[in-house]
């Protein structure tokens, strides 16, 4: 008797809906029958038998939510060695594909050898795995006052409305990308948007980053507002060309004449386990270039409010997103004129004794490490930057003047990245006002490693950060 | 706009649909917009050469027919996109003289307050798209232009340019994929001067290019470029297509007379090569023999034209020298657009 684990269909998947099964107890099974089907937050997937047998009990019932990877599902009667299922995934490209991944990250956590007929811990407790949700909260009076009315949403379920708000509001508005229509997103991210706006304006392109990136630049310099989604900033490169030399300059080198009113979006930053080629963060890389804006948000209000201001926008927006939070869910203004301005930071955490400051997922890290450092009665003031360019020196500034330490934090490599120009803006900016050199802190120097354990020691985690602060306050 | 501006405007002359043979009228504004870029882009050279317009500044000379001959195709409100051999573009669109002549001295007069230069020069009024210094970076961009005038059902088209040297770029073939899947009405021209930089075509490029939209369904014509009645009547064949099917491409055979840019020595060719197109081949030259041999026009008339093209060009040339390099305060100025 063997047991059938919750398969991980995904890099990121902690969980999923076992939506249906195929076959009943006391079926025969041969290896590669269809037994299951299992929604993740991505797609809904197939799940094959690996070994032959009879089911004698399903364990899940079909219809079940939040079944965590590696809960048995159901035993399975026959010569077998290890069992799990694997994926059948029909989508060849998207980062979400058919690894029949193996419950690794338990082996990685607990340190034992692998025992796929026992299931180790759930998944989610894995070290890189964004940390649990600290409450958010808004800024200024503008923002605040339309957090009165909230309504729980992941920063995926933001972001579609974002734009669905937007392509209703402007024709002119249009969403061009990989899967973007009849896929529905390689991240769902715009899951209903074909459905809603047809094809016309919801246009999936051929794979062929440098060619739709330059293609709607030329159409946003004939009057159109195009999203462009990169299934993620890595594929970007193919298109940066078209990003930095035509999208960001052309206002410039034609005296004013040709605007380009764009934004270009997509997952940013590091994802789970795919590799250096799929594991980067830009920020620093766009934020060199004058003539863009570049905005990370961490929050699904921001999410949203900040990429309803882009889509506004007359100017050119790299818009970065981060795969491993779109399943995130925050309280999000349900006012439709809820939007967030661009160049503006937002205090996440008051605190009197060090500033940290993070974009994107290294919000949560930080929240985190603030908690923690709570309770050592180090009051962190953690500075959810949004915008990095134009980057909002003034809140950065002013919360340095009061907290006299700063502890920037990014997933980036330190070279030239966010942190040095932290670490610039001090010397020009507050430079008196320090009480201990800034900390950075940072992705390692190197290209991502793939194994797990190698991955977890690559990218910043909350202990850094609380290194950091005890650090720069000699602690 | 300046008078001259005015009276190249490049849509005075369009035939009425169906007839292909040019208006009197049509082949003497062909001859002067011909003699205006000829004569323009020899004074450029001039004053490169006294300091008075620096970096890079690629000039047209003997490529005139090709942008001279396909404006008169066109509608009100069709784009034009090219790379950075663009000042013969920007005439032929009608762009005023003195504002390119200023752009290229770097003067606050000029079509891009003097910060574009030579290869960046746009003009919202006359659709004119840049002046894009990116070898094949202009052929997504004009691609775009094409698919916004779908998006908005306007029937228009765009005209996008690009070099031999420019068809290699994979870029090239990422828009020809998409201008045949999506039916973008774009006329794609390739102006073949048989060099790209230094390197001849036969050495960069394997095939022929207007064979290059082949395997996407995209129809390629070889034009005599350097025929200004052989580049018109192709580009009414063509903008009729695209605008009813597609995308299509135009292989203009064209020379250029001078180097790949002002630094270039051009010693990858013969100067009996390069005499031999001057000589037999000019474009207007051509056009000029034509005329008087049909009795279009006798010498008196056409030396009146040319008299008048140089006053123009000189106008453009003083007017660029005299106009005050663009103020400080604008090194900080269109950046962004405020919102």
């Amino acid at each position: 008797m063997t047991d059938i684990l919750m398969p991980a269909l995904s890099p990121t998947m902690t969980e999923g809906k076992l939506s249906r099964w195929l076959k009943k107890e006391g079926d025969t099974v041969t290896a590669g029958d269809v037994i299951a089907e299992i929604e993740t937050d991505k797609a809904t997937m197939e799940v094959e038998a690996v070994d032959e047998g009879t089911l004698t009990k399903i364990l899940v019932p079909e219809g079940t939510e939040g079944v965590a990877v590696n809960t048995p599902i159901a035993q399975l009667n026959g010569a077998a060695n290890g069992v799990q299922g694997g994926a059948n995934g029909k989508h060849a490209l998207a980062p979400d594909t058919t690894k029949p991944e193996t419950a690794s990250s338990g082996v990685v956590q607990t340190g034992k050898e692998s025992d796929a007929a026992k299931p180790p811990a759930a998944a989610k407790s894995k070290g890189t795995q964004t940390p649990a949700r600290p409450e958010a909260r808004p800024v200024s009076a503008e923002e605040a006052k339309f957090y009165d009315k909230t309504v729980s949403k992941t920063v995926r379920e933001a972001l579609r409305d974002a734009m669905a708000e937007e392509m209703r509001r402007d024709p002119s508005v249009f969403l061009m990308g990989e899967e973007v229509a009849e896929y529905n997103g390689a991240y769902k991210v715009s899951q209903g948007l074909l459905d809603e706006f047809g094809a016309q304006r919801i246009i999936d392109t051929p794979i062929t980053e440098q060619g739709f990136a330059g293609l709607g630049v030329g159409a946003a310099f004939n009057g159109l507002k195009p999203i462009v989604e990169f299934m993620t900033w890595n594929f970007a490169m193919q298109a940066i060309d078209q990003i930095v030399n035509s999208a960001a300059k052309t206002q410039y080198m034609s005296g004013g004449q040709m605007g380009c009113s764009i934004v270009f979006r997509g997952p940013n930053g590091v994802a789970s386990r795919v590799g250096a080629q799929h594991s980067q963060d830009y920020a620093s890389w766009y934020a060199h270039v004058p003539g863009l804006y570049v905005l990370a948000p961490y929050s699904a209000a921001d999410a949203k409010g900040l990429l309803k201001s882009a889509i506004r926008d007359p100017n050119p927006v790299v818009f970065l997103e981060h795969e491993l939070l779109y399943g995130t869910a925050f309280d999000v203004p349900v006012d439709e004129n809820f939007v967030v301005p661009i160049g503006k930071a937002r205090i996440a955490r008051q605190g009197t004794h060090v500033t940290i400051t993070a974009y994107s997922r290294m919000v949560g890290m930080a929240l985190v490490a603030a908690e923690e450092l709570a309770k050592e009665g180090i009051e962190a003031e953690v500075i959810d930057l949004r915008t990095i360019r134009p980057l909002d020196v003034e809140t950065i500034t002013n919360s340095v003047k009061k907290t006299n330490r700063l502890v920037s934090c990014e997933e980036g490599w330190p070279f030239a990245g966010i942190g040095s120009e932290m670490a610039a803006l001090a010397m020009e900016h507050f430079f008196d006002d320090l009480d201990a050199p800034v900390a950075r802190v940072y992705g390692v120097d190197v290209p991502l490693p793939y194994a797990a354990n190698l991955e977890k020691l690559a990218l910043p985690q909350v202990e850094h950060i609380i290194e950091a602060v005890k650090k720069v306050s000699y602690r | 706009m300046a008078k001259a501006a005015e009276k190249s405007d490049p849509k005075a002359g369009a035939t009425p649909s169906g007839g292909v043979e040019p208006s009197h009228n049509l082949l003497r504004k062909f001859y002067r917009d011909m003699l205006m870029i000829r004569r323009f882009e020899e004074r450029a050279g001039q004053l490169y050469g006294m300091g008075l317009i620096g970096g890079f500044c690629h000039l047209y000379l003997g490529q005139e027919a090709v942008v001279v001959g396909t404006p008169a195709t066109l509608k009100e409100g069709d784009s034009v996109i090219t790379a950075y051999r663009d000042h013969g573009h920007m005439l032929a669109c009608g762009m005023d003289p003195k504002g390119v002549m200023a752009e290229l001295t770097g003067r606050a007069t000029g079509y891009s307050k003097g910060k574009g230069g030579s290869m960046h020069m746009f003009s919202r009024e006359k659709n004119f798209f840049g002046g894009h210094g990116i070898v094949g970076a202009q052929v997504p961009l004009g691609t775009g232009l094409a698919f916004a005038h779908k998006y908005k059902k306007d029937g228009l088209l765009s005209v996008t340019s690009c070099g031999d040297g420019a068809v290699n770029q994979g870029q090239v073939y990422e828009s020809f994929n998409m201008a045949a899947l999506w039916k973008l009405p774009v006329l794609y021209v390739i102006e073949n001067n048989k060099y790209g930089m230094g390197t001849s075509q036969e050495r960069a490029s394997a095939g022929e290019l207007h064979q290059r939209g082949a395997a996407y369904g995209i129809p390629g014509k070889v034009v005599d470029g350097m025929d200004v009645l052989a580049v018109y009547k192709a580009a009414i064949e063509a903008t009729e297509y695209v605008r009813n099917n597609g995308p299509m491409i135009l292989e203009m055979k064209t020379y250029r007379y001078r180097g790949h840019s002002m630094s270039d020595p051009g010693k990858y060719r013969s100067k009996e090569e390069v005499e031999d197109m001057r000589k037999h081949h000019d474009p207007i030259e051509l056009l000029k023999s034509k005329m008087i041999e049909q009795k279009l026009a006798d010498e008196a008339q056409l030396k009146e034209i040319d008299q008048e093209i140089r006053a123009i060009v000189v106008e453009a040339a003083d007017y660029a020298q005299q106009s005050p390099e663009p103020d400080p305060k604008e090194l900080w100025t269109d950046v962004m657009v405020e919102a």
